[in-house]
Order: structure tokens, then C-alpha cells, then sequence
């Protein structure tokens, strides 16, 4: 999974660039990873700010509007990707679009329900629900 | 991925990387950018072996720069440029000062980047200008599909050579993959680019009245790598490379470039349907496991997912379905059945019946009989497989006894259910089937 990050400093600076502009970079990386046989998912996330953020540091958690303050980065949306290596997913991230300072991409492998115990009742069930619904 | 293992991305332009890193940063841009380097120098050269020597001559440049450099911020750019400038050469060499050269220097006059220097860091589109267009990308990449599966090709040059070109493997990868030398892989393709000059095929994408015939033996290729890697034998699987997945990226690549073809995109659900159940095809300790004993729940929801989505889009293309998208459709019945009792067996024989007039074989004959025996019993089938077992169009295979004796043993005659299970034993070349043949014979006897 490629997780987009940036910084409020970063974000506020694509206000800048025109929708289409966006859309059609965008859409260029999209149809690039599409035509090399490598996207599976991609979601995007919408404004941070008509988000909401619920903290457990205290009891009750703390429920607030908006991100959150102490966060420096925030996730923008992620694409999962088949490919052969780790390697092959840092070149596909260095080619994403938006490449400004104070963003971030992390590369993160995505768990498969087999590497956990298969005897756990929860496992099982989850599962039962990823066959149901087509999950990945 | 446990929290402290992070991935280190190295490179940047000016960054020195570890030599390791960069060589599997190398091997990654190269599975990325491969098709579509090869592509446009085929293009701008209009030689698709010269076009291929020069992207090697590249990449082994590549290999040379980059673990002493770090990777360039426009690998691609890099690779494009320098295979240019090679080509540049090679014309020189040969005083060939034609429009082919003119054209070329012409765009490296544009391109700007050259051989080690950084290349623009406003270019952050990943790509160099002659890369940019994606409709002349996917003209060239279908045009090297094309000539990758020419028919002017043996069938192991033509697995190489897509491996090769399209897929972006070195050599040494085809060859562990397929437990072959590595010289013996880089034979094949030279001969391959000899057979392709000979022959004087154009790299071009085939006019309509060719294409769809030739888009068979592109698509057959895909099929027969696909086979190769799902056949791996467990004990292989840690050092062999994943066949079947690159055979499923293939797929996708292709049915992304033709999206008019039904069989394309049947070829990609049958893929994509048939790997879905890998993970449930063999037990604990690598023997294999047969559909009907499976555990249906290790089954890979989401390349169910993708195989139906692909297989309603071969639906949609219209013109009905091929023999890839009707044996996806069979793959279908069985991704979304429950069990195997609550299989649409019907459906499937329906199916069967379509294939066989389609792609006709005994093989296919064979599959049929089986599905006539869950739709209708086992007295239904038992006559098919009669008259297949009287010709010799299945002589050497298991699976006819096989079948033949699950038949005889449903309609309760154990004693030559056991003879075409023993007739089976004999005949099966692979030692984890004969353990499950070896055992319905010992369940027979009790």
C-alpha cells in the first residue's frame, strides 16, 4: 500500500492548483500503474478539516472536529498495488504526482488473512465477511 | 510489516546508495519501464532487435552508473537517453546519416539529459519526452506484444522474449524461473531477434485482417507462461519466481491495450479466477488438494473479484465469449458456489458443451463428462468416457482412468474402479498425485 502523507503547509499549497491540473496528474499516475498490469485499489481521502478526530489519551476519549493539532502530517489516500517486490513499489511511489516538500509516501505491505492463526473464531469470521463482500 | 522494519528508500539523485539497493532499484525501474523504452526505440529505429540490444546496452549501463551514482531522478529519461545516444552511434558506425538518424538526433537535441548528467529536476513527470504521450506508449508497447508472440517464433522464444520485453526480466530471472541456464534464455532471444530480422517482420501493430489471429498466439503465450508458474512445484516455489503473477500482470497489460477483445479480457478472468484458489490447492505438507476437497475460505476474494469484474467486461465487448472467457465462466461457477454440492453443475455442463464445439479436445470432453456426472450421475458420464478410453486421443494420460474410475467406484463397481485407478497409478508422472490415486484405491478396498 502506497500511504499518501503532507504536511497543512503542503496540502494548502495544492489549493493552488487548478482541479483539472490536479485531476489529470492524477489520472496520468492512475493510467500509468493501470497499463503496467500494478493497481488493485486506490481511495482518496476528502478535507481533513471536515473530519473528525476522536483521542483516547484520556477517558472518555476526546472528541474533536477537524485534524488533529499536534498531527504534523496528514493522510491524503493510498493505492494498493501488485507487485513483485519492495522495490518495485518505492519506484512507483517516486513517480506519484504532488512531489513537493513535506510530502510524504510510506510504503506499507498489506497483512493476508493467512498469515493468522486459522483456528482463532475471530479469523474465521473475518473471513466469512471477506468472502461475502469480495474483500480483498 | 512489524513496526521497526522500514523500508529504506534509497537513491536521489547525488545520493550514493548501497551497491545491492541500487542493483534491486535497477531491476525494479526495469520491470516498470522496460515495455515502453523498448517500445519507442523499436519506433524511433524501426529495428526492433537493435531497439532491444540497445535498451540492454542501457540497462547494463545502468548497472555500471547507478550503484556508484545513486539512481537518477528520471531513471527512465536516463535509460531512454543513453539507449539513444548508443543508437546514435551504431548509425554513425555505419555512416547510415538517413531520416532514422536525423530524427534521432533531432530529439536528443530536445531531451536535454545526458549520459550521467542529472537529468532536468522540473521533469517530474517521471518519464523523458519522447515517453510522454500515452497513446503512442500503448501503440508501441501492443506493437512489441505483437512482435514478441510472432508466430514466426518457437513457442519457448516467444515466452522469453515477452518475459523479456514486456514483463522487464533479465535474463537470469527467466532462466530460474523456468530451471533452465541463464545462456541458454539469452541464446533463445538472440536467435529470436535473428529469426524476427530474417523474416524482416515490421514492428507494427498488425492490420485489422491479421489481428485478431495473431492477438491468439499473444494471448496463448500469456496462457502457457500462466501454466509454467502454476505447475511449480512447492519445493521450487521459494527460488522460483512468480510465473503465474507475472502472467496475470501480462494479462492486465494486455487487456488494458485491447479493450475491444472479449477473449483479452477472458483470458484475464481465467487468470485471475484460477489463481484465486492457489492458496487452497495444496495441504499442510505440499500435497495437492482437489477443488472438491478444498477449504473454500482460503480462496483469494479479491482476484475473484477481479476475474468476474474482467470476465462481465468480455461479456460486455459482446461478440460472446471465446474459449478463455468460457473457461472463466466454468472458473466462475465454481469462485462463487458454496460448495460442491451447491455448484450450478448444469451451468457448467452448458459451458462444457460451448467449449467443446468451440476449441474442441478430449481433454475438454473429458472435463465435460466429469461435470455431466455432479449434474446428472455418474451413469450419465460413464458413456463419454467409454468412447474416449476406445480412441488413443488420451492414451498416455491419468486422467482419463482417473476419472473413468471415480465413475465406476460411484456406481458401486470397486473391483474395476480399482483397475483404472491402478492403470492411473502408472501413468501419473508426479509423485503427490500418485499418493492420492494410491489412496482412493486403499479406500476402495476397505
Amino acid at each position: 500500500m502506497l500511504i499518501m502523507r503532507a504536511t497543512d503547509e503542503a496540502y494548502a499549497s495544492f489549493e493552488d492548483v487548478a482541479m483539472e491540473e490536479m485531476l489529470e496528474t492524477m489520472g496520468r499516475f492512475n493510467e500509468e500503474m493501470i497499463a503496467a498490469g500494478v493497481l488493485v485499489a486506490a481511495e482518496g481521502l476528502d478535507d481533513a478539516a471536515d473530519g473528525v478526530v476522536v483521542d483516547y489519551s484520556s477517558q472518555p476519549p476526546v472528541v474533536t472536529d477537524g485534524p488533529y493539532g499536534e498531527t504534523k502530517e496528514l493522510f491524503g489516500g493510498y493505492w494498493i498495488l501488485d507487485v513483485a517486490s519492495k522495490e518495485e513499489a518505492v519506484e512507483w511511489a517516486k513517480r506519484a504526482p504532488g512531489a513537493v516538500p513535506g510530502v510524504k509516501t510510506e510504503i506499507r505491505r498489506v497483512t493476508s488473512i493467512d498469515e493468522f492463526p486459522q483456528d482463532n473464531e475471530w479469523i474465521q469470521r473475518e473471513r466469512a465477511w471477506r468472502e461475502a463482500t469480495g474483500q480483498l | 510489516m512489524a513496526g521497526g522494519d522500514r523500508a529504506a528508500v534509497t537513491g536521489g539523485t547525488g545520493r550514493t546508495a548501497r551497491p545491492a539497493d541500487a542493483r534491486d532499484a535497477i531491476v525494479a525501474v526495469w520491470r516498470i519501464e522496460s515495455a515502453r523504452i523498448v517500445g519507442a526505440l523499436a519506433r524511433s529505429t524501426g529495428d526492433f532487435a537493435l531497439a532491444e540490444d540497445l535498451a540492454q546496452e542501457a540497462l547494463a549501463q545502468a548497472l555500471v552508473t547507478w550503484p556508484r551514482d545513486g539512481v537518477p531522478a528520471n531513471p527512465a529519461g536516463w535509460l531512454m537517453t543513453v539507449a539513444r545516444r548508443r543508437a546514435i552511434d551504431t548509425f554513425r558506425r555505419r555512416v547510415a546519416l538517413d531520416e532514422r538518424y536525423a530524427a534521432l538526433a533531432h530529439d536528443v537535441g530536445q531531451g536535454g539529459a545526458a549520459s550521467g548528467a542529472p537529468p532536468d529536476p522540473a521533469d517530474t513527470t517521471g518519464t523523458g519526452e519522447l515517453l510522454s504521450d500515452p497513446d503512442r506508449i500503448d501503440d508501441d508497447v501492443l506493437a512489441l506484444v505483437f512482435i514478441a508472440c510472432h508466430p514466426v517464433l518457437s513457442p519457448e522464444a516467444r515466452v522469453a522474449l515477452t518475459l523479456r520485453v514486456i514483463g522487464g526480466l533479465t535474463s537470469d530471472e527467466i532462466a530460474r524461473a523456468f530451471l533452465v541456464p541463464t545462456a541458454t534464455v539469452q541464446a533463445r532471444i538472440t536467435r529470436a531477434k535473428k529469426t524476427l530480422s530474417a523474416a524482416q517482420v515490421r514492428f507494427e501493430v498488425p492490420p485489422p485482417g491479421e489481428r485478431r489471429q495473431r492477438l491468439g498466439s499473444v494471448l496463448s503465450v500469456v496462457y502457457v507462461i500462466f501454466t509454467e508458474g502454476s505447475t511449480a512445484t512447492s519445493g521450487d516455489d521459494l527460488i522460483r519466481l512468480d510465473l503465474a503473477g507475472e502472467a496475470v500482470r501480462l494479462a492486465r497489460i494486455i487487456a488494458h491495450l485491447v479493450p475491444d477483445e472479449p477473449e483479452a479480457h477472458g483470458l484475464l478472468a481465467l487468470l485471475e479466477l484460477t489463481a484465486a484458489r492457489f492458496a487452497a490447492r495444496t495441504g499442510p505438507d505440499g500435497e495437492p488438494v482437489l477443488l472438491a476437497d478444498q477449504d473454500r475460505r482460503r480462496w483469494d476474494r479479491g482476484a475473484i473479484r477481479r476475474g468476474r469484474a474482467a470476465l462481465a467486461q468480455a461479456g460486455r465487448v459482446g461478440r460472446g465469449l471465446g474459449a478463455y472467457g468460457l473457461q472463466a465462466a466454468i472458473a466462475e461457477c465454481h469462485a462463487v458456489a458454496p460448495s460442491v454440492e451447491a455448484t450450478d453443475w448444469d451451468r457448467i455442463v452448458v459451458l462444457y458443451e460451448a467449449l467443446g464445439r468451440l476449441a474442441p479436445s478430449p481433454v475438454v470432453e473429458l472435463n465435460g463428462a466429469v461435470a455431466l456426472s455432479m449434474a446428472k450421475g455418474p451413469a450419465a458420464a460413464l458413456p463419454i468416457v467409454d468412447e474416449l478410453a476406445g480412441t488413443d486421443a488420451l492414451a498416455t494420460s491419468h486422467l482419463l482412468p482417473s476419472v473413468r474410475g471415480e465413475l465406476l467406484a460411484r456406481l458401486g463397481r470397486p473391483d474395476e474402479a480399482r483397475e483404472e485407478f491402478a492403470l492411473a497409478v502408472a501413468r501419473c508422472g508426479n509423485e503427490r498425485e500418485r499418493g492420492l490415486l494410491e489412496r482412493k484405491i486403499d479406500a476402495l478396498a476397505r
